[in-house]
């Protein structure tokens, strides 16, 4: 039993983590930027819904409002601060990402102050297996919007205009740009997705757990371990490498105790790492 | 042109001279004793930044308009300079710096938190600056050998084994089992060595014993392991994050336990935030304006309550009325010792031996407050979902009678 709980509370929590991943891989892939501020995005996200919660309206509609209002603050990002770093070196994008993330920080503190806040969903519990399992049913509603967002930009990106535009861009932006693609569009509209996918994230967030000005950062570093480990371009890796981590985050504490549950994950993410560029090497090899 | 530079040289050194006078007779300006402090305004601690500094403010104002502090025969009025430290140990520490060797501060009050009062004391300690603090627990900074900090509130690791010998004595005096869950910081850290140590002395055995990494805001699998192995008593310290994290997931997956003790309750505003759901935690606190110790600037805990609420809108958290205590301890050091010397009000603080309206301080030789127990409380809701948290143990100030065990989620 304790196995099946650990599974699935791993895996409702994985899912989570891949939506913020999906969107940090779309647009590390699409504009070779690696969002420091991914987890303020999060934040900011979760404190849309919170605040919707305190004027009275239950805080699911977090997971409509918040991502339409957070895709305006993505495309606002991008055109005051990324669009000027976009083509360059990868270190400039981290250090002005980082910057962000300090401002949106220190914003958010000013605006919201600095208590740990969350939003109450009041969905009751799911009991499985003769009550030896339980799930709060606030994470399966996460796991199954997270799951839903996640699809509907899968088809999005294939059928729609915008979504071939993005993917060629990822490809190859010059040629993109030669073949008539508004590569600038593209890049805002990038950004823009990457922050309403945050904004869901973190409306889910403030349901599922609590926020705070300062508890971005943890999400931005979950996020960029799961995106290391799936590969960039590879989405259902993201998903599939989200819920595996999850679970092993979650048998980790169990097994080893929670102290370890957080470095075990990076010692997973250094094997990993390690494997790959072993493989890779093979490969290389055979290759001469 | 020499005798220009020359000129430039005597006019600069006697510029710099003044300004050296001025800075030593800083501590004390007319009728005024400066006080020095670093307050977190800003960042991560802001909130209890705010209600530390609107506690300083309600007593100076208080001990000023009540005739200020007498020192050889003439009366002096508080104030004090504040620095925001934005939450960050290593700016609080340059903040103390510059408050004592360029404000030219002589005595110290404590800024928010364990962490930055941890950064501070070296610094207050290396120039001989009487500190009073109300907001560092950590038992770490009454280890260290400091003369020249004074702490008004209880050490953290007296924070909850009241809990614990609580638990035994509705066990019938036998032992218990219990589960705890600790974040990984100073504060929470010194909580379980008390744990650790009441579990000892009372021969109870400890089945669960969890660290919640900084980061993390989900505990389900420790209580997993809860809901498996049934202890008599659950633990849990985190800060704030931690407290509504474990309510939160406690009622989720409705997790039965007798006991469920845990700290920074009020600073969550956990009936608020949670409502009904927080109901029957037994929560550790310095201070609640139930309690009946008095004095007369204040008077009752209920009236510091009332006035502090007239002036701030909101009811006084215990940060705040530990604060305005360390104000109250300094007045009376400084009547005491009748001088400013920071050594002969040094020695008059380590004499205190009063009773403020936040409770009784007499400082062991660390500096800590060995005089006032911590109180526990439980939050406890009526039908109508109102919740209020009430005093139920040491015996002597509980306001009302402890409900235990905690009845069953099914039950509720």
């Amino acid at each position: 039993m304790i196995t099946i709980q650990a599974c699935l509370d791993g895996v409702l929590l994985g899912v989570l983590f891949a939506l913020i991943a999906y969107g940090m891989a779309l647009q590390w892939g699409v504009m070779n930027i690696i969002n420091i501020a991914q987890g303020d995005l999060v934040i900011l996200g979760g404190y849309i819904a919170y605040f919707m919660y305190l004027y009275g309206i239950h805080p699911a509609w977090g997971v409509i409002v918040s991502p339409i209002i957070m895709y305006f603050v993505g495309v606002g990002i991008y055109k005051l601060v990324i669009n000027k770093v976009v083509d360059r070196d990868l270190f400039i994008s981290i250090l002005a990402t980082f910057g962000i993330s300090i401002l949106f920080m220190q914003l958010m503190n000013f605006a919201f102050g600095a208590d740990v806040v969350l939003a109450n969903s009041g969905y009751g519990t799911t009991f499985l297996f003769d009550s030896n399992v339980v799930l709060p049913n606030s994470k399966i509603f996460s796991a199954v919007v997270s799951i839903v967002f996640a699809i509907c930009l899968v088809i999005y990106m294939k059928k729609s205009k915008l979504g071939r535009a993005i993917r060629a861009t990822a490809q190859n932006a010059r040629a993109a740009k030669i073949l008539g693609v508004d590569t600038e569009k593209v890049y805002a509209a990038t950004f823009g997705i990457n922050a309403a996918l945050c904004g869901v994230a973190g409306a889910l967030i403030s349901i599922t757990f609590t926020i705070h000005p300062y508890m971005g950062l943890p999400y931005t570093i979950r996020s960029f371990m799961i995106v290391i480990v799936a590969g960039l371009g590879n989405l259902p890796g993201v998903a599939m490498s989200g819920m595996g981590l999850g679970v092993f985050e979650e048998f980790a504490d169990y097994l080893l105790g929670t102290e370890f549950r957080i470095g075990s994950v990076f010692l997973l993410l250094v094997l990993i790492l390690v494997y790959r560029r072993f493989k890779l090497s093979r490969k290389r090899e055979y290759l001469k | 042109m020499k005798i220009k530079n020359i000129i430039i040289t005597f006019v600069s050194a006697i510029a710099l001279l003044l300004s050296t006078s001025v800075v030593s007779f800083a501590k004390v300006v007319g009728d005024k004793i400066i006080l020095g402090a670093a307050i977190s305004l800003t960042g991560k601690y802001s909130s209890n930044g705010v209600h530390t500094q609107n506690g300083y403010n309600l007593a100076v104002e208080r001990i000023n308009s009540m005739g200020g502090v007498k020192v050889g025969g003439k009366s002096y009025k508080f104030d004090i300079i504040y620095y925001d430290d934005e939450s960050n140990p290593k700016r609080a520490a340059q903040l103390a710096e510059r408050l004592i060797s360029q404000d030219g501060v002589e005595f110290m009050l404590g800024p928010y938190s364990s962490g930055l009062t941890k950064a501070i004391a070296p610094v207050t300690e290396k120039y001989g600056v009487p500190m009073v603090e109300a907001n560092g627990a950590s038992r770490s900074l009454f280890t260290k050998g400091y003369k020249y900090l004074f702490a008004v509130l209880a050490p953290a690791n007296l924070y909850l084994d009241v809990a614990i010998d609580l638990a035994v004595e509705k066990n019938n005096g036998k032992p218990v089992r219990i589960a705890q869950a600790f974040e990984q910081d100073a504060f929470s850290q010194d909580v379980r060595l008390g744990i650790l140590e009441a579990a000892k002395r009372t021969n109870s055995e400890i089945i669960i014993d969890d660290k919640l990494p900084k980061e993390l805001n989900d505990m389900a699998a420790t209580l997993v392991k809860v809901k498996q192995m049934k202890p008599d008593v659950l633990v849990v310290s985190g800060h704030t994050k931690g407290a509504l994290t474990a309510i939160r997931q406690i009622a989720e997956m409705k997790v039965d336990v007798p006991m469920l003790a845990m700290t920074h309750c009020d600073a969550a505003k956990l009936s608020k935030q949670h409502g009904k759901n927080s109901q029957y935690a037994l929560c550790a606190s310095q201070w609640h304006k139930s309690l009946t110790y008095k004095d007369k600037f204040f008077g009752t805990g209920m009236k510091y309550a009332k006035d502090f609420e007239k002036q701030f809108k909101y009811d006084p958290p215990y940060q705040s009325a530990e604060s305005s205590a360390a104000l109250l301890v300094f007045k009376d050091a400084f009547e005491r010792a009748n001088s400013f010397d920071q050594k002969k009000v040094r020695d008059a603080l380590a004499a205190t031996n009063m009773q403020t309206f936040y409770g009784n301080i007499k400082f062991a030789p660390g500096g800590q407050n060995v005089d006032k127990p911590m109180v526990l409380f439980q939050v406890m809701c009526d039908d109508s979902g109102k919740c209020e948290n009430k005093v139920v143990a040491p015996t002597k100030w509980a306001s009302a009678k402890l409900i235990h065990p905690i009845p069953s989620w099914s039950k509720r």
